[in-house]
């Protein structure tokens, strides 16, 4: 009874963790709960690579569900990670058609993850088209964008990066940078 | 429409709107303007929302760069020495606990069709019923004879048909003689249930008897003759040996399986009866339903005990209640509950005769027990 009000106590503090994108929280998810993962991955024909790529994606989706605010502590935090690699580990086995209809050897219980694992896949489609497109963006769109927009970088900062002799200048390459990247994603 | 320049210039205002770059005069100012014309709102939305795509996909992209640092810090070959952890009993139980629950159900089911197969439970059955009381079933005699007396009818119609008809007892067994003036005894287990009870003895006379005293943890039971047309018999020629016997000791029996007397002779193979039971021997004679309260004796004519069933397992195999108990049984009587005295026979004219002579001098005193 102890141990499950430990756990559930330090659960909640991994959360708030998540939540403030605490490196040293990260870390410690990371070194709590990926040899179980690790072991469940290579034990079901994958390899370290694979492990790390889905336990990673796993991270994700409880960092957005997090973030999100409905993450609601139903399960363990450890179930909740292990299902949604596991779910994660099915459809990429399934995908690539290696021998996979079930998973040996469960070492762990799991709970229901198909819907947030729904919202995973949109949201990372999504990500994935602005990538693609800021690629397609070419330079030296791609960088305006990328200064001004994701790294907060002033215009005069870019005016003098770029050799704009005015801001105006400057502002006019953003706009039409801004358009065909509009075109590209919305 | 809005000019080329104005929407440069309202982007880049919306920008430092979004960037909340605006002192709260200009940022107020910009929101009215956002109100009053419906394009410029819809732009601002537009913006907002691509950037907030960006900003989504820029935090996307450092919490990756963020994993993939850590992962590159771990230290891998401890992780992997712990990822292969032994699976606790609890998840050994819940990933197993299905293959074990049938498995079990299977290794259940096996173990008592085997039983059931090999003739286990008939066993167990048999077991209980190793020991058989040696009553005789009259019922299923009595119909075969009456088969037989049907079939002799039919082949000889013309022979004078048998006037008598026999009322069928129930069951049948022996007695012997206590005395000369009409006590029996028999096995408990033979009058148990009685309606009434007839003796028969020798010469084919049915006298009416009545059940005196009753032992069931000796199985004995004893029986007065009250029929008025029963006589005082001669005087009993066997006495009753109430010291153990030896095992070895040639012994005969003289009982009614049939509605002739019957027989049998061997010799005591152990002091004990079925189970270690104590209170009876074990004798080597063939006996057989009916043979059940016949006197078992010696060599030199003592009743050394009753016969009182056998084992059903073995061959030759009966049983024989001890003398002693018998002795017991009718010292217990409380001699007020008789009608006349029961005084055992203490002398015996029996030794030294040969067997046919004892016979001859016995059979007198046995009598077949008619259970109705």
């Amino acid at each position: 009874m102890n141990r499950e009000v430990d756990t559930l106590q330090e659960d909640k503090q991994l959360i708030d963790g998540i939540t403030n994108g605490d490196s040293s929280v990260l870390t410690y998810i990371y070194q709590t709960f990926f040899p179980m993962v690790l072991h469940m991955v290579t034990h079901n024909s994958g390899e370290e690579e694979d492990a790390k790529d889905v336990f990673q994606e796993a991270i994700i989706v409880l960092y957005d569900k997090v973030n999100k605010g409905d993450f609601i502590l139903s399960s363990k935090l450890k179930t909740f990670i292990y299902s949604v690699c596991r779910r994660l580990w099915l459809k990429r086995l399934n995908r690539q058609d290696r021998q996979a209809l079930s998973i040996h050897e469960e070492i762990e219980e799991t709970v229901p993850v198909e819907d947030d694992l729904e919202v995973h896949r949109n949201k990372e489609r999504q990500f994935l088209l602005v990538e693609q497109s800021l690629t397609l963006l070419g330079e030296p769109c791609q960088t305006i964008i990328q200064d001004f927009y994701l790294h907060n970088l002033s215009m005069q900062e870019i005016c003098e990066k770029f050799g704009y002799t005015n801001s105006d200048n400057a502002k006019t390459q953003k706009y039409k940078c801004l358009q065909r990247l509009k075109k590209l994603c919305l | 429409m809005i000019k080329m320049n104005d929407r440069i210039g309202f982007i880049d205002k919306a920008d430092a709107y979004i960037r909340g770059e605006m002192n709260r005069e200009e940022r107020e100012l910009f929101e009215r303007l956002c109100d009053e014309d419906p394009e410029k709102g819809k732009i601002l939305q537009e913006q907002m929302a691509l950037l907030g795509r960006l900003q989504d996909y820029q935090v996307r992209k450092t919490l990756r760069a963020k994993l993939n640092s850590i992962y590159d810090d771990l230290d891998l070959s401890a992780i992997r020495k712990s990822a292969s952890p032994k699976p606790s009993l609890k998840t050994l139980w819940m990933k197993h606990r299905q293959t074990a629950l049938i498995a079990a159900s299977v290794a259940l089911l096996a173990v008592f069709s085997t039983l059931w197969v090999t003739g286990f439970y008939s066993e167990v059955k048999e077991s209980s019923s190793k020991y058989s009381a040696l009553k005789r079933d009259m019922n299923n005699i009595q119909k075969n004879v009456s088969a037989q007396n049907a079939v002799i009818n039919t082949i000889s119609s013309n022979v004078e048909k048998s006037p008598r008809k026999v009322n069928p007892s129930t069951y049948g067994a022996t007695g012997f003689a206590l005395t000369s003036n009409g006590f029996l005894v028999t096995n408990y287990h033979v009058i148990k249930d009685a309606d009434s009870v007839y003796v028969q003895n020798s010469e084919g006379e049915s006298l009416k008897a009545k059940v005196v005293y009753i032992d069931p943890s000796y199985d004995l039971a004893v029986l007065e003759i009250t029929d008025p047309a029963f006589k005082n018999t001669v005087e009993i020629p066997y006495t009753f040996k109430d010291k153990a016997s030896d095992i070895g000791q040639d012994v005969f029996t003289i009982g009614y399986p049939r509605e002739e007397a019957v027989y049998g002779s061997g010799y005591l193979s152990s002091k004990t009866g079925y189970g270690g039971d104590t209170i009876a021997y074990q004798v080597t004679i063939p006996v057989n339903p009916g043979n059940s309260g016949g006197p078992v004796l010696d060599d030199k004519g003592n009743v050394i005990g009753i016969i009182s069933g056998k084992q059903t397992e073995a061959d030759g195999v009966a049983f024989a209640i001890k003398t002693d108990y018998l002795l017991k049984s009718i010292h217990a009587i409380p001699q007020d509950s008789l009608t006349k005295a029961l005084n055992i026979n203490k002398k015996n004219t029996l030794a030294g005769l040969p067997r046919t002579k004892q016979i001859k001098k016995i059979q007198d005193h046995i009598y077949i027990v008619k259970v109705y």
